[in-house]
């Protein structure tokens, strides 16, 4: 386990207490608490190195563009894409999947086409594809679930039969943990001449991601839910095909020459970051990946693990508790319900205690309906949690139960 | 662990009388003459409540409802489908008045005998993400009965 005692002095957040009790953060899937040292990189960006990027003659733009490029390499050896212009900044996971079909899919796609999207994948994964698919009449086929909540490989074979040009799924399902065999899913993707894209908003914080090995084509990700500020993000993609791509937003930045009525576009990256990007967000993203550097993404693995191992068996002490998703290959996520409470309810108990949990669909309706309840409650982990978490949630629990009249087992 | 009882305003909130009506909804089900119904959702955190009246003249002879959600929104369209029958419309809107007035936190709504078992819901107004739970039959009904202002 990671001296959690030592890592939370880095966020002064997580000093705070909330309801008169020292705060329990537990909704890590939702966002993460910024360390200092993310937050130090932002203010000494706007006190040192603020200008425009890119686009400036003196040295003062020069030093907020080489910060600005210094973020995208340290994005690109993260996850090692397959090259720092490969890397294009968006403001998260959610832009990034949009830029790739509003870019890519709506210049490859067409009518009687199909895409597959998988019943665990975050509406962030599936309503962008809805929206090409109504656009061009493709015919969007959604993968099931087993019963243990891991994608069905034997449907997943059986959807790629139709041979799609987009098969999309998450490498870490944010509703149930479920941590999938990404690499597998790609090659047997490929071998149908299908194109990858994977969204890595709960893997890349949460796992070792090299996406060279994992041979994907598109990778999405969130600054948000790896210490980073809120609208950073990136799109991670081969850059053969994002050269081959029409531009998704038109703009200052992304041009190479404007005339009366066409234009010419720019070199990748840029020609996929119309307007000003932003700056502090890229600069705060890198810190945060430093930071997580500093700590090690496989020891942040094993950790969170070993939190979800030890709430899933508290849990499971619990009469009338349900834990959802698989008993391995799982992420720091822990999706469950308590007999009848509701999940709204239970937030707004275990909220009393200090305790910050997500009570919902997460985002994920298909996956609720297949899990046949509107909503979960939801703990999920990051490295400034510990066992005394664990505790807390247990403990709260127990009382939410009493309130509803469940006697503690 | 924190074996601490549970705080006063949560054992305000989730009473015998609202869990009751969460576990045992009355008027549950549909209406075979309705004529008037309507269906609204929390997108936020997916309650859901079906509403329908059989209405005569300007009176509520029926109400009954279908929903999802949590117990504050659930017991709240249960009290509310027994307190609306025989109420004439006029009066039904001035009851979703007192109760939204409650959820200010307005104590002399919360003592007004008029809104009969809702009064439990009191304690929601302490828990400000929760309002709209409770509200959610009454936006539901004014919706039904005053369609252009949905």
């Amino acid at each position: 386990m990671l001296d959690v005692a030592r890592l939370r002095a880095d966020f002064p957040l997580l000093a705070q207490r909330e309801n008169g009790h020292p705060l329990v953060y537990l909704d890590n899937a939702a966002t993460t608490q910024k360390p200092q040292a993310v937050l130090d990189a932002i203010v000494e960006y706007y006190r040192t190195t603020n200008a425009n990027v890119h686009r400036g003659a003196y040295d003062l733009a020069i030093r907020a563009t080489e910060a600005y490029e210094a973020a995208r390499l340290k994005v690109a050896a993260f996850v090692h894409a397959w090259a720092p212009e490969g890397v294009v900044f968006t403001r998260g996971t959610t832009e990034a999947i949009n830029l790739v079909a509003g870019a890519y899919g709506r210049a490859t796609v067409r009518a009687g086409d199909t895409l597959v999207v998988t019943a665990m994948d975050h509406h962030s994964n599936l309503v962008p594809w809805q929206i090409l698919c109504q656009e061009k009449g493709a015919t969007l086929r959604m993968v099931e679930i087993t019963e243990d909540g891991r994608i069905d490989l034997s449907d997943y074979g059986r959807a790629l039969e139709r041979r799609p040009k987009i098969v999309a799924f998450p490498y870490v399902s944010n509703a149930l943990g479920t941590v999938n065999p990404a690499a597998q899913l790609a090659r047997l993707a490929h071998a149908v001449g299908a194109v990858v894209v994977v969204d890595g908003a709960q893997s890349t914080p949460h796992l070792k991601v090299d996406v060279q090995t994992l041979d994907c084509d598109f990778y999405a990700l969130s600054g948000h839910k790896m210490l980073g500020p809120m609208g950073s993000g990136a799109l991670v993609a081969k850059p053969e095909l994002l050269d081959a791509m029409p531009p998704y937003h038109g703009g200052g930045e992304m041009i190479s020459h404007v005339w009366d009525d066409h234009s010419s576009y720019n070199t990748l990256p840029h020609k996929f970051e119309a307007g000003t990007p932003n700056v502090e967000g890229a600069v705060g993203l890198a810190a945060a990946i430093a930071y997580l550097e500093g700590v090690g993404a496989e020891r942040i693995a094993e950790h969170e693990q070993a939190l979800a191992a030890a709430a899933i068996e508290r849990l499971a002490q619990i009469e009338g508790v349900t834990v959802y998703g698989p008993r391995d290959h799982r992420a720091g996520v822990v999706s469950f319900t308590y007999g009848d409470i509701h999940p709204h309810d239970i937030a707004t108990i275990l909220d009393q205690d200090g305790i910050c949990i997500r009570a919902g669909h997460h985002c994920a309706q298909p996956l609720m309906r297949r899990l046949n309840v509107p909503a979960t409650a939801r703990a999920s982990f990051y490295l400034y949690n510990g066992l005394d978490d664990v505790d807390a949630l247990a403990g709260a629990l127990v009382k939410a139960g009493a309130l509803f009249g469940y006697v503690p087992a | 662990m924190d074996t601490s009882p549970p705080d006063p305003q949560l054992s305000a909130l989730y009473q015998e009388l609202i869990l009751d009506h969460y576990r045992r909804p009355r008027n549950k089900g549909t209406l075979d003459h309705a004529t008037h119904s309507v269906s609204l959702n929390n997108p936020l955190c997916g309650d859901e409540i079906d509403l329908q009246l059989r209405v005569d003249g300007d009176v509520i002879k029926e109400a009954r409802f279908i929903g999802r959600g949590c117990s504050i929104s659930q017991a709240a369209a249960s009290m509310m489908t027994q307190l609306v029958k025989d109420k004439s419309i006029p009066e039904a809107l001035a009851l979703a008045d007192r109760m939204g007035a409650m959820m200010q936190g307005d104590e002399g709504a919360a003592r007004d005998r008029a809104l009969g078992e809702l009064r439990a819901l009191a304690g929601v107004s302490k828990f400000p993400v929760r309002i709209k739970c409770a509200l959610l039959p009454w936006n539901a009904l004014t919706d039904a009965v005053q369609p252009q202002r949905g």
